[in-house]
């Protein structure tokens, strides 16, 4: 059972992917929800409303403890990749609008390493500034690194979900 | 289509856009945890107790706005005054709010916002008003309600109204879509793309007399994506206390017991006025 974090943002859209896949998924928005959970989804939305509840409800903790089981899947797109890198999650370092305000917003096509083409939208996107050692760098845009994993843990700047492109969920959740 | 625009409106969803008028109150929203904040000069109550013609902030109040949070800023222009847009669009904004709030510039015609590379909000209080202003180029809709009264009837009027619209459109045949569309004055296209997803085709925020937690989880449990609270967060006894508690009514919208517990000690309210003693309904400007 896969879960979206379901605080603020883009939830419902990754829910249409994984329901166009075919797989199981439930809303988190607080302890109660994370039962049986294999792998946690953070979506778009605004980092510092995220951040802010994930901690007052434990969502934090409960998210650090699980890095310890190596099978546990993390999805951090945009607003998410942020979270990620903020809690150690992802080694990585993560300017936040770094692309501009709305009026530098745009959709691209990204390269992912063996997965071919992906559409995504780029929304005030964070940057990647910054690749620690352990993690792979699987898209770039403009030289820039947008696509990031390292173990079980993935994170991309832009937003899949928003152009209806499965590529990466498939990828991510279907082995 | 403004594509990022109206992407940029998704990710609001289950937020709250809080109204400010000083850089300071921005910073106590987003620390609240409101997801963008709307920057005004004044807060509709104001505008309505004040009277005169209310026109776009003043830029220096927006640029201080824009420098003191890192959450999306909105502004509002007056209907039909794209010069207004325009320079808002020059600041960088993240979002134009064409608003029935100000007093409308255009007794014709909205602002052209295809035309525009910044995204915009409009009210709307059916279908027929909220379509018209998609194909004007608007990338979010929100309800009119009632602005600046505190009282939440006129929204649900408007929510209710545009979900019974769009339930109806299940029922017609091609010959009264493409009367429907006439009536509404939007491409038939238009039309058949709403009732193909049972919703409108961008974002729909509700607003407009907003004042409770229970009034933020009521509109959602009417199927609204978001909420904007105007007035009645500064005007509240305790503004930080009950901005908090409205961002979490959203978040745990279906959930009675939390709602309970958010819902307790936030002090006064604003002020609230019955929609019968009001001069001027601002809902019906811009139709």
């Amino acid at each position: 059972m896969i879960g979206i974090l379901a605080i603020q943002g883009g939830y419902a859209e990754h829910e249409a992917v994984l329901a166009g896949l075919g797989l199981p998924f439930k809303e988190v928005r607080s302890l109660a929800d994370t039962e049986g959970l294999t792998g946690l989804i953070i979506p778009g939305g605004e980092s510092t409303v995220m951040d802010q509840f994930m901690q007052k409800y434990e969502l934090k903790e409960w998210l650090l403890e699980r890095a310890h089981d190596s099978s546990f899947v993390m999805f951090g797109t945009c607003a998410g990749l942020i979270l990620l890198a903020r809690y150690g999650l992802l080694d990585v370092e993560v300017e936040r609008n770094a692309y501009g305000r709305q009026l530098d917003s745009f959709v691209a096509e990204v390269e992912v390493q063996g997965l071919g083409k992906v559409r995504g939208h780029f929304i005030r996107a964070p940057k990647i500034v910054r690749v620690g050692q352990g993690v792979e760098v699987l898209g770039e845009h403009q030289g820039v690194p947008v696509v990031v994993k390292q173990g079980a843990v993935w994170g991309i700047s832009f937003h899949p979900e928003l152009a209806s492109d499965s590529t990466l969920h498939a990828a991510i959740f279907s082995c | 289509m403004n594509t990022t625009g109206r992407s940029l409106a998704q990710m609001l969803k289950g937020g709250v856009i809080m109204d400010v008028t000083t850089a300071e109150q921005a910073k106590i929203a987003e620390a609240a945890g409101a997801c963008s904040v709307m920057a005004l000069e004044r807060v509709p109550s104001d505008i309505r107790r004040d009277g005169g013609v209310a026109r776009m902030s003043d830029p220096l109040m927006i640029l201080e706005i824009l420098a003191a949070v890192t959450i999306p800023v909105m502004a509002k222009v007056r209907i039909g005054h794209f010069v207004e847009a325009q320079i808002l669009e020059a600041l960088e904004i993240d979002f134009i709010d064409e608003s029935e709030v100000l007093t409308p510039a255009d007794p014709f015609k909205h602002v052209e916002k295809t035309g525009f590379k910044a995204p915009f909000v409009c009210g709307a209080r059916d279908l027929g008003e909220a379509l018209r202003r998609i194909h004007e180029g608007a990338s979010m809709i929100r309800t009119k309600g009632e602005a600046g009264t505190g009282n939440i009837v006129e929204a649900v009027r408007h929510v209710k109204t545009m979900n019974e619209g769009i339930l109806a459109l299940k029922d017609l045949n091609k010959e009264e879509m493409e009367f429907l569309a006439q009536e509404y004055r939007v491409p038939v296209e238009l039309l058949e793309e709403t009732r193909r997803l049972g919703r409108l085709p961008v974002v729909n925020f509700a607003a407009g007399g907003i004042a409770t937690p229970a009034d933020a989880a009521l509109c959602m449990q009417l199927g609204c994506d978001g909420v904007f609270v105007g007035s009645g967060i500064f005007k509240s006894s305790d503004p930080a206390k009950m901005a908090h508690a409205i961002v979490q009514a959203v978040i745990h919208f279906k959930d009675p017991l939390k709602l309970a517990e958010l819902s307790a000690g936030l002090g006064d309210a604003m002020a609230g006025l019955e929609i019968g003693t009001l001069g001027t309904r601002m809902q019906e400007r811009g139709l």
